[in-house]
């Protein structure tokens, strides 16, 4: 059939010091592209996601018990917490209360404060004000391994199993039933991980080994893992940001169970349509606050996104910017077997165009293909009038491509390198007379480039793991925006930061389209897409299949093509 | 501060250092570039201290340790493995490592004795021997970096490969009648100085790779991939090209110090060079280059070389076992891999003080519980 | 308007068996794959040298054999939770000296004892090894590099020029790497029973699941609370202290003990080791494996000698056949988890 995604290889894989060029490893947000899809998909899968309505419908799905949230005490709950780091006040007032046998969904945009709540919940931080309370009373999670007595699991979006071991051995390493003389019973250790299974009603090999096991698969070892620790709460973060529809719905299958047994579950998660299908109350946090909690009957999704966001809609950047001019990228039928199959499009110069959909869809890995770092088996790229060679980054970068990757801790930044070498990293060639690099060109450099990025450092020699996220975001535009590329692919320029870098960015790149540059954006935020780009692509399992121009994309219209609801609606 | 939720599943998840929130560690050596100079200083200038004690000891040992006719012997007797310390530092730095490079001495050295044996022209023996070091040096980096394969293993049979290969060249054979005007260059100094020719090429080599490493893109590039290769490639260097000519070169430098060794003992047979491997890499680790790579300077080197020359020499003057020496090169080794831990280690317990003085005391765990077993 | 909905496929279904078998198979294969190999090179040469097949010629291999195969499983611990042990080699000669001595000094000494020793020796070693690695946060690699350095700088201070011969041990001591039952050697028995034994407890206790667990992902380990310095400073000790025993045996068969013993034997083992099939990362790999590895290294030495090849083939075959296992291993890895991942795929839609 053909060779599956290679940053898969990797996933179970992960050994420190293994990457290679096109590892998706270790995502921040665990973004992974997994697109593993395979031509022979079941149409029910489709059917079934596409189902859920979930924007006007009133309530979640599950009718059942859904009412007991309020009466039942809540097994660990936070009461307006606050946590700053230095001059960050990463959560201002939060609270949430988790109650057994309840799906409780947190949301808010990055940088609204989630993650940090789940840290103070899992034990990794300590609020600075606030309580922290198990069952009704008062404690302090001294550490993760408070946090775990307390019964809390926390499900990552990147599993980390032990890629050589048998699904048992990874559920129950440490704790491998045993029988006379201490010796591991084997047999024991099989029948109760598929006892752990059948609660979940899913059936997975407990035998095999990890290595190999698709990410949905893994996640299910991982609850699995989770309720053999008697997990009382557990945390899913983004769970189905790599899923494919059927193994979403699967998991929601997963997740009924875990409530019917009583288990509370805090789900994580930037797709509304899930939300309401699954969970049954919702907190929302906004810039540290948090700003509503409730169940979720009687709540609409433009409930939420106002919640979220402050405001109704998101509001198109006033532009300058002129029609677009010529095309500068031209992508032509670019199939890659089992990741991404015949896609096409344009971009033009002083165009921002949007590549939108699930994650999972593949565009990080049309971006990847685009310029280099990943091969592809079909099609072509066309950059500045000439046919780009393939697996080339410098083709591609001669060409004028300079590409923001997802993860800018692992695939944008050197860490240990100062903000200045990170700047110029790109430009080494530029920079250099007689074959050195001079180092007062470099500095002007790179002091040039933060000046017009704005960020915020204290000398440019410090080293780049030194700044706050958005920082270390404009330091990976420096980088490219050096270079005076032609065409700029940017994938997830906004993650991960916070809201006031987050504006300079858009403005960053509305400016950069107006001198002329051809922009492709990938982005997962709807409201950012919309805000800036003059036409939104979306993918959906490795296939473009909608255009919108600015003017008729909608937030709904676009998820509607992300996740196949049309077309399920259609038949 | 990344507000972000996989950070924690991260490699660091749960350890102090991703808590706490790194600070930046005392770094042997620059890293890339005249830039941050206080931290790179700092480990130079213990060598350099080291350097210095080890002189008043030599000379305290014997008033023939500070003597021209002495730092001749010294640089006689490094000189080989000095060289081959250049293009072992920079693989290093890489994130690679190579053992083969004694064997590589080796199989130079056979193939120098077989050739001269069979009375091949010197110029053209050069050439055979150039070529066959940049063949096994060639082997080694496309193993690595088309095959992928880690390069701890690659080149730990590429070790035995190529002693192989000398041992089949040369067989029981030693080979000894070299032309005297090469064993000559072998034995006396550069005329003018007290240097052996061994030590006047690695200066200049010094040179030269100091410059590549630490002021050309080429070098910017190395230390980039050693910090973090997918970054590397993601900014567009050539990363697997790099760490080919990384091993080419390293292969070119030990046939190099192969036919110097052979003419300065005025023997070839098929176990020279053997140990020595060992020798290089201790040297490079005393140096200040990290062993994760991305970290390291030539300066290092030329402080190590020092170093590790002297130690060699002071203990032949007290009439040291000389086989024993690699009791003084172990324990240098591990002090050079012990002290930048042992300050870190100080100063994660004095920032857990701090803050154990400023909050209430619910300090996150430092790991895990154990299991009961 | 929609169709009926049919249920999405069971996951876990028999699909999912036969990738666990896939992989199974292809890990035996593996091991069958060293056996397989040894046969044919035994059959080879015996049919052109019966020699080869000797009483004599046998005991000999095997005696040699035992050896590194013990040194193997002591690597394969080691090497299974991502650690490597360079020092082997230098443990080995410094115990052969010390234990030869006692042997040659102490002669009502009861031969327990002198074994004791030697473990007593080798296990010193390995627990300093183990106590820089676990606690210091230093590669092994360094460590043990370190260590070699300095344990084989030590056994030439002890040694001096000096060297025990083999007149001067009391006869039992040079009879245990001689005495034979029904033509096998007492050693060969005896050390295939300790790798059982070994291999057994990596497979049924925690604590060698345990090691596996911490080759195959560290920070996983971490993460399920594995006591990760206790169990590496376990596996060091014990590879020292088996390092030790080999170096009694060492002394046995070799009858002449110098500062030379053992060296470059730390190479040789983890070839044998990697040879075996255990993966130079950790996490997987067996330590019949491994000593399957170190006896068909050591045959093949034998049989070139027998064959009246050169011994100078030795080495350069080594090192060709560890990165021939090496290649093989990618390349089986690679295509396991590709079609692992396909079966994984299909099941889940």
């Amino acid at each position: 059939m053909g060779h599956a995604d290679e940053a898969g290889d990797r996933r179970a894989d992960a050994r420190p010091g293994d990457a290679r060029p096109g590892d998706a490893g270790r995502q921040e947000a665990g973004r992974q592209e997994a697109g593993r899809q395979e031509a022979g998909r079941q149409e029910a899968g489709r059917q079934e996601a596409g189902r859920q309505e979930p924007v006007r419908r009133a309530g979640s799905e599950d009718g059942a018990g859904s009412e007991d949230g309020a009466d039942s005490p809540a097994v660990l709950s936070l009461r307006h917490v606050s946590k700053s780091f230095g001059a960050v006040r990463a959560v201002i007032d939060g609270s949430i209360e988790l109650r057994a046998g309840e799906v409780h969904a947190l949301v808010g945009e990055n940088g609204a404060g989630k993650s940090t709540m789940v840290k103070i919940l899992a034990g990794v931080h300590q609020p600075d004000s606030g309580t922290v309370l198990v069952n009704g009373g008062p404690t302090v999670l001294h550490g993760p391994a408070g946090a775990i007595g307390a019964g809390l699991a926390i499900i990552y979006q990147e599993p980390t199993l032990f890629p050589d071991l048998s699904v048992a051995e990874n559920i129950f390493m440490g704790r491998q039933p045993l029988r006379r003389g201490r010796r591991i019973d084997g047999r024991e250790m099989t029948t109760e991980a598929d006892a752990l299974f059948a609660r979940l009603g899913v059936r997975i090999d407990p035998g095999r080994i990890a290595r190999g096991l698709s990410i949905a698969d893994q996640q299910l070892v991982e609850i699995a893992k989770a309720l053999s620790l008697d997990a009382r709460v557990i945390v899913m973060d983004e769970p189905t940001a790599a899923l494919s529809a059927v193994e979403v719905a699967r998991l929601f299958d997963v997740i009924r169970a875990l409530r019917a047994g009583g288990t509370a579950v805090l789900f994580i998660s930037h797709r509304l349509e899930e939300v309401f299908a699954i969970c049954q109350t919702v907190t929302v946090m906004r810039d540290g606050r948090h700003v509503l909690t409730s169940t979720l009957t009687g709540l609409t999704a433009g409930d939420l996104v106002r919640a979220m966001v402050g405001r109704d809609m998101p509001e198109r950047i006033p532009g300058e910017r002129g029609a677009p001019g010529e095309v500068r990228l031209t992508v032509q039928r670019l199939t890659r077997e089992g990741v991404f199959t015949d896609v096409s499009f344009e971009v033009r110069a002083g165009e921002i165009v949007a590549l939108s959909g699930l994650v999972g869809a593949g565009r990080s890995e049309v971006a990847r293909a685009v310029f280099g770092i990943d091969r592809y088996d079909a099609g072509a790229v066309t950059a500045g009038g000439r046919k780009l060679r393939k697996a080339s980054p410098t083709a591609a970068m001669t060409a004028g491509i300079g590409l923001v990757p997802e993860d800018r801790r692992q695939q944008g930044l050197v860490m240990e390198m100062s903000i200045q070498q990170n700047v110029a990293l790109a430009s080494l060639s530029a920079l250099r007379r007689a074959g050195i690099i001079r180092a007062s060109a470099e500095h002007s450099f790179a002091a040039d480039w933060a000046v017009r990025l704005s960020v915020k450092y204290g000398r440019l020699t410090d080293p780049v793991s030194m700044l706050s996220g958005g920082n270390q975001q404009k330091v990976v535009l420096a980088k490219w925006l050096g270079r005076r590329p032609s065409i700029l692919i940017v994938d997830e320029p906004t993650r991960g930061i916070d809201v006031g870098t987050k504006a300079d960015v858009h403005n960053l790149l509305d400016r950069l389209a107006g001198e002329g540059i051809a922009i492709l954006m990938i982005s997962s935020e709807l409201p950012e897409v919309l805000r800036l780009a003059d036409r939104i692509l979306v993918m959906r399992e490795g296939r473009l299949v909608a255009e919108f121009t600015q003017a008729d994309g909608s937030e709904e219209g676009i998820m509607a093509a992300a996740t196949g609801q049309l077309e399920a609606e259609a038949r | 501060m990344d507000s972000d939720l996989n950070a924690m599943a991260g490699n660091a998840a749960m350890t102090p250092e991703h808590i706490a929130g790194e600070e930046p560690g005392p770094s042997p050596g620059a890293s890339g570039g005249w830039g941050r100079l206080r931290p790179a200083m700092r480990w130079e200038s213990g060598l350099v201290v080291v350097v210095i004690v080890i002189a008043i000891m030599g000379s305290a040992l014997s008033p023939e340790f500070l003597t021209a006719n002495n730092f001749f012997n010294l640089g006689l007797n490094t000189g080989e493995i000095a060289i081959m310390a250049l293009p072992m530092a920079l693989i290093i730095i890489s994130g690679e490592i190579d053992l083969s490079v004694e064997s590589t001495l080796g199989m130079s050295s056979a193939l120098l004795g077989v050739l001269w044996a069979d009375h091949w022209p010197m110029l053209a023996i050069f050439a055979v021997v150039a070529v066959v070091g940049v063949l096994a040096g060639a082997v080694n980096g496309l193993l690595v970096t088309r095959v992928g394969l880690p390069s701890l293993a690659v080149t730990i049979g590429t070790l035995a490969l190529y002693r192989g290969i000398a041992l089949i060249l040369l067989g029981p054979r030693t080979v000894a009648n070299f032309p005297a005007f090469y064993t000559n260059a072998g034995t006396t100094a550069i005329p003018h100085t007290d240097l052996p020719w061994s030590i006047g090429i690695f200066i200049v080599l010094a040179v030269i790779f100091a410059i590549v490493l630490h002021t050309t893109p080429f070098g910017r590039s190395i230390y980039a991939m050693g910090d973090n290769a997918e970054a590397a490639t993601f900014a567009g260097l050539r990363v697997k090209r790099v760490k080919t000519s990384l091993f080419v070169i390293s292969g070119l430098a030990s046939a190099l110090a192969g036919v110097l060794y052979t003419f300065r003992l005025n023997t070839a047979v098929q176990d020279n060079g053997t140990g020595l491997s060992l020798d290089v890499v201790a040297i490079v680790l005393l140096a200040g280059v990290s062993i994760f790579g991305g970290k390291g300077s030539i300066g290092g080197v030329f402080l190590a070389v020092l170093a590790f020359a002297g130690l060699q020499n002071a203990l032949l003057l007290t009439n040291f076992n000389q086989e024993a020496t690699g009791l003084v090169t172990g324990g240098l080794l591990l002090i050079s891999v012990f002290v930048p831990n042992a300050a870190m280690f100080v100063r994660y317990l004095r920032q857990a003080a701090r803050r154990a003085t400023r909050r209430p005391p619910s300090e996150p765990a430092l790991s895990l519980p154990r299991k009961d077993t | 308007m929609t169709a009926t909905l049919a249920p999405p496929r069971e996951p876990g279904s028999p699909a999912s068996a036969s990738s666990r078998r896939l992989a199974e198979r292809v890990f035996r294969v593996r091991e069958f794959g060293i056996v397989a190999v040894l046969i044919v090179f035994v059959a080879i040469t015996a049919a052109i040298q019966p020699r080869f097949l000797s009483i004599t010629n046998i005991q000999f291999v095997l005696v040699d054999a035992t050896i590194f195969a013990l040194l193997a499983l002591g690597e394969t611990i080691v090497v299974i939770s991502r650690n490597v042990d360079l020092s082997v080699g230098s443990v080995l000669g410094i115990s052969a000296f010390l234990t030869a001595q006692l042997a040659s000094q102490a002669h009502g000494l009861p031969l327990p004892l002198v074994f004791l020793a030697g473990l007593g020796i080798g296990l010193g070693f390995g627990a300093i090894n183990g106590l820089l690695v676990s606690l210091g946060r230093v590669p092994s690699l360094v460590v043990t590099l370190a260590t070699l350095y300095i344990i084989r700088g030590l056994d030439v201070l002890i040694v001096g020029g000096s060297q025990v011969v083999p007149s001067s041990y009391y006869p039992s001591f040079l009879t245990i790497s001689k005495a034979t039952v029904g033509g096998i050697p007492d050693l060969a028995i005896v050390v295939a029973v300790v790798i059982a034994a070994g291999a057994y407890c990596l497979r049924s206790f925690r604590s060698g699941r345990e090691l596996y667990a911490i080759g195959s992902n560290p920070d996983a380990a971490r993460l399920a609370g594995i006591p990760m310095g206790r169990r590496i400073f376990t596996a060091f000790a014990l590879s020292g202290a088996i390092a030790g025993v080999a170096g009694v045996l060492w002394a046995s068969r070799y009858g002449t003990v110098d500062s030379t013993a053992g060296a470059s034997y730390e190479l040789q083992v983890i070839a044998a080791v990697v040879v075996g099939g255990v993966a130079i990362f950790g996490g997987s790999g067996s330590v019949v494996g491994a000593a399957i590895g170190a006896l068909l290294l050591q045959t093949i030495n034998s049989a070139l000698y027998v064959l009246g090849v050169s011994p100078d083939w030795d080495q350069a075959i080594a090192g060709f056949l560890l990165l021939v296992a090496i290649v093989l291993d990618r390349f089986i890895s690679l295509r396991l988890t590709v079609s692992l991942r396909r079966r994984s795929a299909r099941r889940g839609q």
